[in-house]
């Protein structure tokens, strides 16, 4: 795809550890080349998954609908509302169920032909739970491990590395019938890493988790690519997760594509800061006060406030420029004596690349098709709240 | 002195490094490693090894009870000089096939309806293994486990009549023809068993379904059987066989492999209908496994 290469070749330096190689010969004229373990990276290919007019088609749904993508190394999102043909995606993508037509090659297999082997180089964390509770976490790990082919000792080894590398010590001993929902998580992260795949899959891994272990998954998916050098295709439909730890995100909905490019493209260098106050006896309006009182301290607002979103006219949206904006406008606010009801990063404009998409197409319901992308954004910068 | 002041002879300092993440460069085996692994598994498994304590008890119970008797006749045998062993290995089975029947029902749900009910397949199917390598492997580590459950004891029953000096040559025959039989009695209840298990993901309906097809399959063929031998229609006897597992076992075993049937009044089928018999055994057998693999193509990803 064009803008796929278009969008990895746009990759601003400071935004990625890697440098860019430009070959003349080349139609997709961009290698990557990782800084820390570029051996590894040459040995695998260069695009990591590559779809060609893919259709899926059912008797009654139209799963996929001549998808057509490439995905380099790194890490990449595919985003898309539920039922939008992620799973099914992933599915072909490993082999398990014959696309309907096009073609489809991950790794530089095809997967009609190579399924078995693209299997033994691919991991996979599925959606739903997959832990059966009466076994720990080293057994099944290690049972996983023999599955994907590794010798008995080779197994164990990796089960501990692997074990320790997604944060379970002590308790992988234990029945894994006992864990935290966080726990769990990194179990099944585990058992899709533990034969060192050249790619993993990972279906919606931040599921069910709470923002700090949110934060940690998404954290650890980033450490996939970089420490461990393992492409990652991450599926959410959060946008605002995503953002933070993709290089690249590929959104479908419907069984197409909508727009697959550099998550650089898609935000801004600058977060912005979304603020919102309550009103006082002293300052009837505390969200005007507050916007004259942060002007004149030098702190640019954006002028346009998110429509759509419920309170939206008590939403400011300030620029951050580094740490100390948050401490201006939390001594602002306490000088005023307003409430500061919550401040969050939000980088939306993420967002609203979508809500251009969305107006574009002849969606009745406008506000509706806006909101779910408007809440991933919030809930994206949600660990900012009542900083 | 701690590890970091540590010092090689060659001046060079030893350091204890997080190594980071290492990547495997190591052999990686394919699919007939990772069958033979869920084999071994699997058959661990239905004995409790490589499971919780707890998971040991039941499995290791029965197979007591399925040996014992085995050691109590040879003792007997040995004891009184007996010129032959006073049970049949052939019979063996048939005797003791209530604690057959309760070790399938116990684990034949353990070995399947715990992937389905916990969802563990898709990570198995996410693999380079395929349908038909699960399939296959949990099938033979079932037969494997019931095998191993029902030989046991005639080889417990063939060693002590080698002990007591019985003719070697009959005895062989006789253990040989008892190995072939139950055998043939494991590939078909491992497959009925896992058949059933297979279909729900429910631990307690699978148990439940294994014991109630047995016995309620024993229990109403031997049951028309003894009505049709009393009312004088003993050719009635053997076809009615052919309903339920262990009877099939049964006149398979009394048509080819020189057993006395345990038919009411002893008409076992002859050997024309002894190859329905077999037929039907065999069917069953590849539709079992048929079933199964109809069965686990739904539950891919």
């Amino acid at each position: 795809m064009d803008n796929a290469a278009q969008g990895l070749r746009d990759v601003p330096q400071p935004y990625s550890p890697y440098g860019s190689v430009r070959l003349e010969s080349d139609s997709y004229p961009v290698v990557w080349a990782d800084a820390r373990c570029g051996a590894r990276h040459y040995r695998r290919s260069v695009t990591v998954i590559a779809t060609e007019s893919l259709s899926k088609r059912f008797p009654r749904v139209t799963a996929l609908d001549r998808l057509s993508v490439d995905i380099g190394p790194g890490v990449t999102g595919l985003v898309g509302a539920n039922g939008a043909g992620k799973s099914t995606l992933i599915k072909i993508l490993l082999g398990l169920s014959p696309a309907t037509e096009g073609r489809a090659q991950v790794l530089g297999l095809d997967v009609a032909t190579h399924g078995g082997d693209i299997r033994e180089r691919v991991g996979y964390m599925p959606e739903h739970d997959c832990l059966p509770p009466d076994v720990s976490a080293t057994e099944f790990v290690v049972h996983m491990a023999r599955m994907s082919g590794l010798p008995p000792t080779a197994a164990r080894e990796r089960t501990a590395d692997t074990l320790r590398h997604v944060g379970l010590y002590e308790e992988r001993y234990r029945p894994i019938g006992g864990y935290s929902t966080g726990m769990k998580q990194r179990v099944k992260l585990a058992q899709a890493l533990v034969h060192d795949p050249q790619l993993v899959f990972l279906d919606e891994p931040t599921n069910g988790l709470d923002p700090v272990g949110r934060d940690e998954m998404l954290g650890l998916i980033r450490r996939v690519h970089t420490d461990f050098g393992i492409s990652v295709l991450v599926t959410s439909h959060l946008l605002g997760e995503l953002e933070r730890t993709c290089d690249h995100v590929v959104v479908i909905d419907g069984g197409q594509l909508l727009r697959s490019s550099s998550t650089s493209d898609f935000t801004q260098t600058m977060a912005t800061l979304a603020v919102e106050v309550t009103d006082s006896d002293e300052h009837p309006d505390g969200t005007a006060v507050l916007r004259t009182r942060l002007t004149e301290r030098g702190i640019k607002l954006h002028a346009r406030v998110e429509e759509g979103l419920p309170g939206a006219g008590h939403v400011l949206l300030v620029e951050a420029t580094g740490e100390e904006t948050y401490d201006i406008v939390r001594d602002t606010v306490a000088e005023l004596g307003l409430g500061l009801v919550r401040m969050e990063q939000r980088r939306h404009h993420i967002a609203e690349v979508f809500r251009a998409d969305d107006q574009q197409r002849p969606v009745p319901q406008q506000v509706d098709a806006q909101a779910p992308f408007a809440s991933a954004a919030q809930r994206g910068g949600g660990s900012r709240d009542g900083s | 002195m701690t590890a970091a002041d540590t010092r090689r002879p060659d001046g060079a300092q030893t350091r204890i490094h997080n190594i980071g993440y290492r990547s495997y460069d190591g052999s990686r085996l394919g699919r007939a490693y990772a069958r033979r692994s869920l084999y071994s598994q699997s058959l661990r498994g239905t004995y409790g090894l490589g499971r919780s304590a707890k998971s040991k008890v039941l499995p290791m119970i029965l197979f007591a009870v399925m040996c014992v008797p085995a050691a109590i006749v040879v003792a007997v045998a040995v004891q009184t000089k007996m010129t032959d062993l006073p049970l049949d290995y052939t019979r063996y089975a048939i005797t003791t096939q209530a604690v057959i029947g309760l070790f399938l029902a116990a684990q034949a749900p353990q070995s399947v309806s715990r992937d389905l009910r916990f969802r563990t397949v898709p990570l198995y199917f996410s693999r380079p293994i395929e349908r038909g390598d699960y399939v296959t492997a949990k099938y033979a580590a079932m037969a494997s486990a019931l095998f191993i459950l029902t030989a046991s004891p005639l080889v417990v029953l063939y060693l002590g009549s080698l002990l007591a000096k019985m003719d070697f040559a009959d005895q062989t025959a006789g253990f040989a023809q008892g190995l072939v039989s139950v055998a043939l009695l494991s590939l078909l209840f491992a497959g009925l068993g896992l058949v059933m298990a297979a279909l729900t993901p429910r631990r307690g309906f699978g148990v439940a379904a294994v014991i109630a097809v047995l016995t309620i399959s024993y229990g109403a063929v031997s049951t028309v059987q003894a009505i049709a031998d009393v009312q004088g229609s003993t050719g009635a006897v053997p076809w009615l066989g052919l309903f339920s597992p262990i009877t099939l076992i049964d006149g398979v075993q009394t048509a080819f492999l020189g057993a006395t049937s345990a038919f009411p009044g002893g008409h076992g089928p002859g050997t024309g209908t002894g190859a329905i018999y077999l037929l039907v055994v065999l069917a069953l057998i590849a539709g079992s496994y048929a079933a199964l693999m109809r069965r686990y193509r739904k539950v891919g990803l």
